[in-house]
């Protein structure tokens, strides 16, 4: 490029610049992007929050979910949500999570029932997620509510009903994050500690993979 | 693998080393049988015949011969390998980027298959003009690149309780650390608009899993990218491709893979993955909730269990460092199991956010040795032993393990993963 043509160019290029500044004092920095209408979003905004925002219309009873339930979800996680191998068991360990074994459930640590609509309405079942309709989902989310004694067989969960499930753990959480909780500050660099003991070895455990390719 | 011999084979065979130092080291990495041919002053096949031309292999490979640098999983620790996690192979990198292949895996729903044409991001909720953009539509906004380590919350997770992997790979190989590009956060929402009211956001993937996490508002305008590249190609499919959230220094599950929308909202949205999942179980049964910054953490990777001593003399230790809270200032190395500490000369450049190589010069002798080593981050943060951390957290926390690790190096040689008082 030729030096007057470079001129040339990086005028056009500033006056650009100047168009796009402009713009941005109406809102819009670059113009990228269309506008989402509500439809668009409607397809995709599948979030249900604690407060209720998000969960449609619809409803379901725990005697409705059971049917739904061991023919979708029982496969993993058993007919009562005891689960199958490692998949996620869904009920029991009440008064085991200050344990040496804490089971974190549905009822025994999930805070929000909100959680458990959007995660099976999001995610499950496993390999066939947002394949459950939205009564299925209600229906589904109260019977493993009711595997966990939190409510009744013939309670109905809808919108307003479910952000006023009583979940036993709703309080069990700490927002604020108190870290750093170990001492700061300037490292000890000499003579920091008496004898020291070897408390746990690996190998004996034998629990490491052989390290052959996968 | 190549001419070499497998692992299980050179055990049996008992191949003599140096000294005979740490010839059955469990985890110890393959020793190659070696060939006078190809050795001076005999003239290998390679110096003489022509080798492969160009275009033979047109996306380049390892050469065969490093077949065993890999990422490897851990089969007994989850139900599935669609919701897993496999590991960095830590004691095979140098430097302080990781190759976009070795980068680790943690799916909760399989690697989705996404078509780039057809993939869209939608910001909506609190902002004044909801938006949807195409992949070419963000890859038109200014581009930034940037170093960060992405490390899962659970890295270490299953040495809680006690000593139980014998290698550098499963204990610290849920880390990474790539250069991505991408989009500033801010750009993306400044674009829609936020109203006053937004404090929070949810980001969720377009995975089968639909991973949701909520961020809050003032990280999202801090430093958070949505990306669409690593190492300066587009993301692999396994890291999110085409595009994922970055949310620097910050636990790896709320790095949105397959990245499709984005609420913003006032309050948040307590999903599964920071309710049910995530969040740390204290002595006492309370569970701490909002825990997102990686804490600083440190390891030796050479030796461990996989790279054991195999001669004595001078060894340069060599490990890595990082923080979530900024850059590594300092990092000691102990010989002693703690007592007595040195300090490591850190290789540049030392970034914030970003794994940080560190060497120790040493020469050993023969002896046993608790060989530990120390970080430091910018803000005075000091890496704790696990007994100070199981002191105020217990052993049930799972996640946010960053404990100074110990590893017995053995008059052998083998090295083996301990925990001492």
């Amino acid at each position: 490029m030729s030096r007057s043509r470079k001129v040339a160019f990086l005028a056009v290029a500033m006056t650009l610049v100047a168009a796009a500044s402009a713009a941005a004092l109406g809102g819009e920095r670059y113009g990228l992007g269309q506008q989402a209408s509500p439809a668009l979003i409607a397809g995709w905004d599948i979030d249900a929050r604690p407060d209720g925002q998000g969960l449609p219309p619809g409803q379901g009873t725990a005697a409705d979910g059971e049917a739904v339930f061991v023919e979708r979800c029982a496969t993993c996680h058993g007919e009562f949500g005891e689960a199958v191998g490692r998949y996620p068991v869904l009920i029991g360990g009440s008064d085991s999570l200050a344990s040496s074994n804490p089971v974190k459930t549905v009822g025994s640590y999930w805070p929000y029932a909100s959680t458990l609509w959007d995660y099976i309405h999001r995610a499950m079942p496993f390999g066939d997620a947002q394949s459950l309709s939205v009564d299925e989902t209600y229906a589904v989310t109260a019977y493993v509510l009711y595997l966990n004694d939190l409510v009744a067989e013939d309670f109905v969960l809808n919108r307003e009903s479910l952000p006023k499930v009583d979940m036993p753990n709703r309080n069990g959480f700490i927002a604020e994050d108190p870290r750093p909780d170990t001492p700061v500050g300037t490292p000890c660099m000499a003579d920091c500690k008496g004898e020291t003991k070897i408390m746990f070895k690996s190998k004996p455990l034998d629990v490491t993979p052989e390290g052959e390719s996968n | 693998m190549g001419p070499g011999v497998g692992r299980r084979a050179f055990i049996s065979g008992g191949a003599a080393l140096t000294a005979g130092l740490a010839a059955g080291a469990a985890g110890g990495r393959i020793v190659r049988a070696e060939s006078a041919a190809g050795q001076p002053p005999n003239v290998p096949d390679w110096s003489r015949y022509l080798g492969a031309g160009v275009d033979a292999v047109p996306y380049g490979a390892p050469s065969a011969h490093e077949s065993e640098v890999v990422r490897r999983t851990v089969e007994w620790l989850t139900a599935t390998p669609e919701s897993s996690v496999n590991f960095t192979p830590l004691q095979d990198l140098h430097g302080f980027v990781t190759p976009n292949g070795l980068c680790f895996e943690r799916h909760h729903g399989g690697v989705a298959e996404v078509d780039p044409a057809d993939h869209r991001l939608v910001i909506h909720g609190l902002v004044d003009k909801p938006l949807v953009f195409t992949m070419d539509d963000l890859k038109r906004f200014p581009p930034v690149s940037r170093f960060y380590f992405l490390e899962c919350a659970a890295n270490g997770g299953m040495e809680w309780r006690g000593a139980q992997l014998n290698s550098c790979q499963y204990t610290h190989g849920m880390v990474h650390c790539v250069q991505w590009t991408g989009v500033p956060l801010k750009t993306l929402l400044d674009e829609a608009g936020l109203k006053p009211k937004a404090k929070w956001l949810l980001a969720e993937g377009a995975d089968a899993a639909g991973m949701t996490r909520s961020v809050p508002l003032h990280k999202a305008l801090d430093d958070c990218l949505v990306a669409y590249s690593q190492n300066g190609e587009r993301l692999r499919p396994e890291q999110g491709y085409p595009l994922r959230l970055l949310v620097p220094g910050w636990e790896g599950n709320m790095w949105i893979k397959w990245l499709r929308r984005i609420e913003v909202g006032d309050m948040p949205w307590h999903t599964r993955e920071e309710t049910s999942k995530y969040t740390d179980v204290m002595a006492n049964g309370k569970a701490r909730q909002f825990t997102w910054v990686m804490d600083a953490k440190s390891v030796i990777t050479d030796p461990c269990p996989e790279n054991p001593m195999r001669h004595k003399g001078y060894h340069p230790i060599t490990g890595l460092a990082w923080s979530g809270r900024g850059a590594i200032k300092q990092v000691d190395v102990s010989l002693d199991g703690g007592k007595n500490w040195h300090t490591a000369r850190l290789d540049t450049p030392v970034l914030s956010k970003c794994l940080t190589r560190f060497y120790l010069d040493w020469n050993w002798t023969g002896e046993e040795v608790l060989l530990e080593s120390r970080a430091m981050d910018e803000t005075g943060y000091v890496q704790p032993s696990i007994v100070e951390l199981r002191r105020v957290r217990g052993r049930n926390s799972i996640y946010h393990n960053n404990s100074i690790q110990t590893w017995l190096v053995g008059a052998n040689g083998e090295v083996e993963n301990v925990q001492i008082s």
